[in-house]
Order: C-alpha cells, then structure tokens, then sequence
C-alpha cells in the first residue's frame, strides 16, 4: 500500500503508479528538449513544489498552520552564502549548519507556541512575527549586506558542482532531486510511528494525546523537520539567484506564495504540493505573457489575474486539485476498497 | 482484593464553582465500578482530573500504588489508563483502522505489530468490517465502539469509560454491555464507567458510586445504591420510590 493521496493513508492504484514514475521521467529528460526559458520556469515549479512539500509537514500533516516560512528559507539561504562567501564553505558543507540555524529558530517559535498554549491563527501570527523580525533585523546586518543586498561571487562559465556552481541545468537536476528526496521522505514519515502521531495531532489533539502521544514532542518534531527541509530550499535558492535581499527573501509575500501550491494542490496529501506548484507558476508566466501580448501593460494586472484563479481553484476545489484529480482518474483506492 | 486505583480525597473548583469536591473511592482490581450522578455532578471532571486533562486542586490519584497527580494524558495512558471521551472524538479523516492503530502506538514502535493489534481490536468491537472506512463517515454507535476499540488499543489495565452507552438503541446497549463484561471476565480488565443507562449499570457493576453536586453521596453494591433515599431522590427522581 502506497498512500500518495487523500489526507490519510489510501493507496495509489496501478495505474496511479505508473503516471507517478512516467512524470519522474519525463522531468528528468525534460531538459533535453525544453529551451533555456523552460528550464528556469520548471526549475522555479520544482523549487516551489519542495518548499511546499516542506510546509505541508507541518500543516498538513500536523495542523500547524505557519505563515512565516520565508523565515527558514532566509535563514538558510543567509547562513549557506555566509558560509561561502566569509569562508570558502561550499554548500554542501553549510546546509548542515543552515539546517540547524532554521531548526533553532523554528524550536524557538515551537517552545513559545506549544508551551503557552498558543493555538491555530494565533500561532500562524507567531510565525509572521519572527519572519518579520528576521526581514527587518537582516536590513541591518552589514556582514551579509544589510538592506543593500548579499551576493555570491559568480564566474561565467564556471563548472563546480561541489560549490553548487554551475549551468542552470545542474540546478535544475538539483531542485529534482530534492522534490522526490522530499516526496519519499514525507511517505517514510508519514507512515512511520511519528506519521500517525502527526494525523491524530492534527485531527483531534486531546483524543490523541489520551492515546499517549506527547503533543509538545510530535508538534516539535515536525516545526523541526519542517523548517529543515525548508532551510535547503533556502540554500539552494541562494546559489541559484546569487544574490539576497531581505525585503525578499523574508517577505510575507514569500511566505505566502510557499503555501500556495500546498493549498491548491491539497494540504495533507503528498502530491498536492507538487500538483499546485504545476498549476500556479506556469499560470502565472501564461498571465505574463498574455498581458505583454495583449499590450495591457497596468501594473499589478498580473496579481489580480492570478487572485482570481486562485479563488477560482479554491472556492470549487476547497480541499484541493489532487484529491479531485485522483479520484477523477482513479489513480488512487478510495477508502472502503480495500488495501 | 487490591485496589487498581485510589482516588483520594479529590477537589476541582473553575473559578470558584466547585465541580468536585473532596471526592474519594477506590476501584479494585478485575472489577467495574460504575460512576452516577445528575447532569453537571462532577463526573467527567473526575474522570479528567484522574486522566491528567488538569491537575486537581487538592487530592490524589494512585494507580497499583503509583502517583498519577500532575501527570499529562500521555504519560497517564503510559502509565496504564485508557480512556473514552463523551463526546466522542474520532480522528475523521483516518480509516477506522488507523484510529486504533494510533492507539496500540501507546505501547508498540512498530506500525505492523500496531496495525495487528489494531485488527484483533476491531475484531473484539465488531468493527472489523468498517475498518478501511474514514472514521467520520461512522453512524453514533459505531463512533461510541471506536472510542473503546482505541481506548484498548492502548492496552490499558484500567480502561474509562465516558457515557459509551448514550444515544444507543437498546439492542446495540445490549450487545455493547456483553463486549465489556467480556473484556472484564476474559481479560480481567478494570473498567471505571460514568452511564446513565441504569439497566447497563446494574448489569455491568460491582460496586457504584453516586456524585451529586460534585460530592460523593452513595458508594456500594448496585442494589444498595439505587435503594438510597438520597441518590433516589437527587437522581433517579423520586417516582421510583413508588
């Protein structure tokens, strides 16, 4: 039984199966055929279809709802650069320390949220606080640039994957990897002990804790895993872009466009993240193009546009596109079939 | 005959309502000792302060000997207890399976060994044919079994049972009763049940105790008890003096 679908375990047909694998290779030979251009726009569908992946551990699968995750993602995007350029640590090396700075400081918000009984919207505002206190603080720390912005020294034609210095091919393979690193790992832990302990957290913590699950450990362990995986995304964008600005990479809009794949694709399931990240940017560079082709240069046309199709997806599909699709398609068991 | 749990001299107030007070009985092992009592007289508050949900403001709660005061649910469960909520609290997006194997994690690391132990369980609760349903599509009665089945999935030496027989049909009464007084006569299990259905509780209990206005007014035999002027008069009305 493979449970890629729906909010709880339901297994994946056969046939769920085989488009699974044939979208992992179609993506891996993708950029034999694609052009530059659509490299970089399925690179950028990869790299929010992982940081999605990364957040749905805590919202979806533990019902921790964080509107802050720009915070891990600038974190370790700060820390790996810092490694770097300060150093000479490639990012290789640097992931692990960038890991642990997100990791700190998403026990920090953690302890302060369980501990005092923090709950639901009020914990998502403690998310955006410290997302906010880091934009605001990282303005002013003129070791990594300040408000003037942080860059990585970049050669033109350099080959050096051991520095994360390359081609935007090897980004691309990289933000690849990381996507199916995350979607197994979320399986593994979703259908591990602590897997289950998430799912009863999230559906009934006071049922859940009288069936002997320690509420502060389990919410704990998955702001940690959250934050994490959400610190490489970071790392990652920071050797892709070489360059970082606060106001950026700390934005509430940032924060807010990491949750969105999440919430069109389906929070909880395991491949709504990536489903969502398919749907959103490519709409957005259709929008894009179609407003330069149409000559309707007003600005912010572009976000109204995208707003719509997004209450659109979300008012008919309220719990997601891939619950919808996978039943539609019957790429997944629904319950009652059996395993 | 040793007492499992020793309640003694338990208090509760919420703001200056006294919800349980100075409240004392033991539940001796291998027996069911049924907790009755008006609305709002303090038995599920009891039952909170014994499963950890809060710490009581005086008293003590000992399991074979063991201070359980102060303790969290979890640590509770650990500790032996397994409990119901009145007002049932499913895991609905989960199978029904996966609701009892949350619960048999209590004591197994495994997800396999847990996912057997789940099995027997819905066997036992006659649930095993729902067991790959979404727990919220479940009718009352079913949710009621589900409570149990998770409650025992966490393989408890005293298992509390919190109104399971309310909202039931007669018949599903009846075959609810023969699964605890199963589990109690098979498997020596201790059950601390609140009901209000009497005919379940002079069919399941040893011993009971009547709480009225968060004091214990009656504790002892079932046939005593229900013969107490006092506990006729503040609960089962006074019509069944006649």
């Amino acid at each position: 039984m493979i449970g890629l679908s729906g909010v709880g375990f339901s297994g994946v047909t056969g046939r769920g199966m085989v488009l699974l694998v044939l979208t992992a290779l179609g993506l891996a030979v993708a950029p034999l055929v694609a052009d530059r251009y659509l490299v970089s726009v399925l690179t950028t569908v990869l790299w929010f279809a992982y940081v999605g992946q990364a957040w749905n551990v805590m919202m979806g699968f533990s019902g921790l709802l964080s509107l802050g995750h720009a915070l891990y993602v600038g974190l370790g995007a700060y820390v790996s650069a810092a490694l770097f350029v300060h150093f000479g640590i490639g990012p290789w090396a640097g992931m692990i320390l960038a890991m642990l700075v997100a990791v700190a400081a998403g026990c920090i918000i953690g302890f302060l949220g369980f501990r005092f009984g923090v709950k639901g919207v009020h914990f998502a505002l403690l998310t955006i606080a410290f997302a906010e206190v880091a934009r605001i603080g990282f303005d002013h720390i003129t070791w990594v640039g300040g408000s003037g912005g942080f860059f990585l020294p970049v050669e033109a034609g350099a080959s050096d994957p051991l520095n994360l210095r390359g081609s935007p091919l090897l980004f691309y393979y990289v933000a690849l990897a990381l996507v199916l690193g995350a979607l197994v790992l979320s399986r593994v832990l979703l259908h591990s002990r602590l897997g289950y302990q998430w799912l009863a957290v999230r559906e009934e913590p006071d049922a859940a804790e009288a069936s002997g699950v320690d509420l502060f450990r389990a919410r704990m362990t998955a702001v940690a895993v959250s934050a994490a995986l959400t610190a490489l995304g970071g790392v990652f964008q920071a050797f892709y872009f070489n360059n970082l600005f606060p106001e950026q990479v700390f934005s509430m809009g940032r924060s807010i466009e990491i949750i969105l794949p999440a919430i069109v694709g389906g929070i909880g399931t395991l491949v709504g993240p990536i489903l969502g990240a398919f749907i959103l940017t490519p709409l957005g560079e259709l929008l894009t193009f179609l407003i330069e082709a149409g000559g309707l240069d007003l600005p912010g046309l572009k976000q109204l546009f995208y707003g719509v199709a997004l209450v659109v997806i979300v008012v008919f599909r309220p719990e997601g596109v891939w619950p919808w699709l996978a039943r539609r398609l019957r790429l997944v068991r629904q319950p009652g079939e059996g395993a | 005959m040793t007492a499992l749990l020793e309640v003694e001299g338990l208090s509760k107030r919420f703001r200056g309502l006294k919800a349980v007070s100075d409240v004392s009985f033991t539940v001796p092992e291998g027996r069911i000792l049924a907790l009755i009592g008006p609305n709002g007289a303090g038995k599920t508050t009891t039952f909170n302060l014994i499963a950890g949900v809060f710490p009581p403001d005086e008293g003590r709660v000992t399991l074979k000997g063991r201070s359980l005061t102060g303790l969290k649910p979890n640590q509770v469960c650990a500790a032996g207890i397994g409990r119901t909520f009145q007002i049932v609290k499913p895991f609905g997006q989960l199978t029904v399976e996966e609701n009892v194997v949350v619960g048999a994690l209590a004591r197994e690391r495994s997800v396999e060994t847990a996912r057997h132990q789940a099995r027997a369980v819905l066997e036992r609760l006659e649930l095993a044919d729902q067991a790959n349903r979404p727990a919220r599509s479940l009718t009352l009665p079913d949710r009621k079994r589900l409570e149990v089945a998770r409650a025992l999935a966490t393989r408890p030496t005293l298992l509390l049972l919190d109104e399971v027989l309310a909202g039931l049909r007669p018949t599903e009464v009846d075959r609810m009763v023969g699964v605890l007084r199963d589990l109690n006569r098979r498997e020596g299990l201790t059950i601390l049940m609140i009901e209000h259905v009497m005919r379940a509780v002079m069919a399941l209990s040893d011993r009971v105790v009547v709480l009225d206005h968060g004091e214990k007014i009656a504790d002892g035999a079932p046939a005593e008890v229900v013969a107490d002027p006092r506990v006729v008069e503040s609960y089962l009305g006074a019509e069944a003096l006649d």
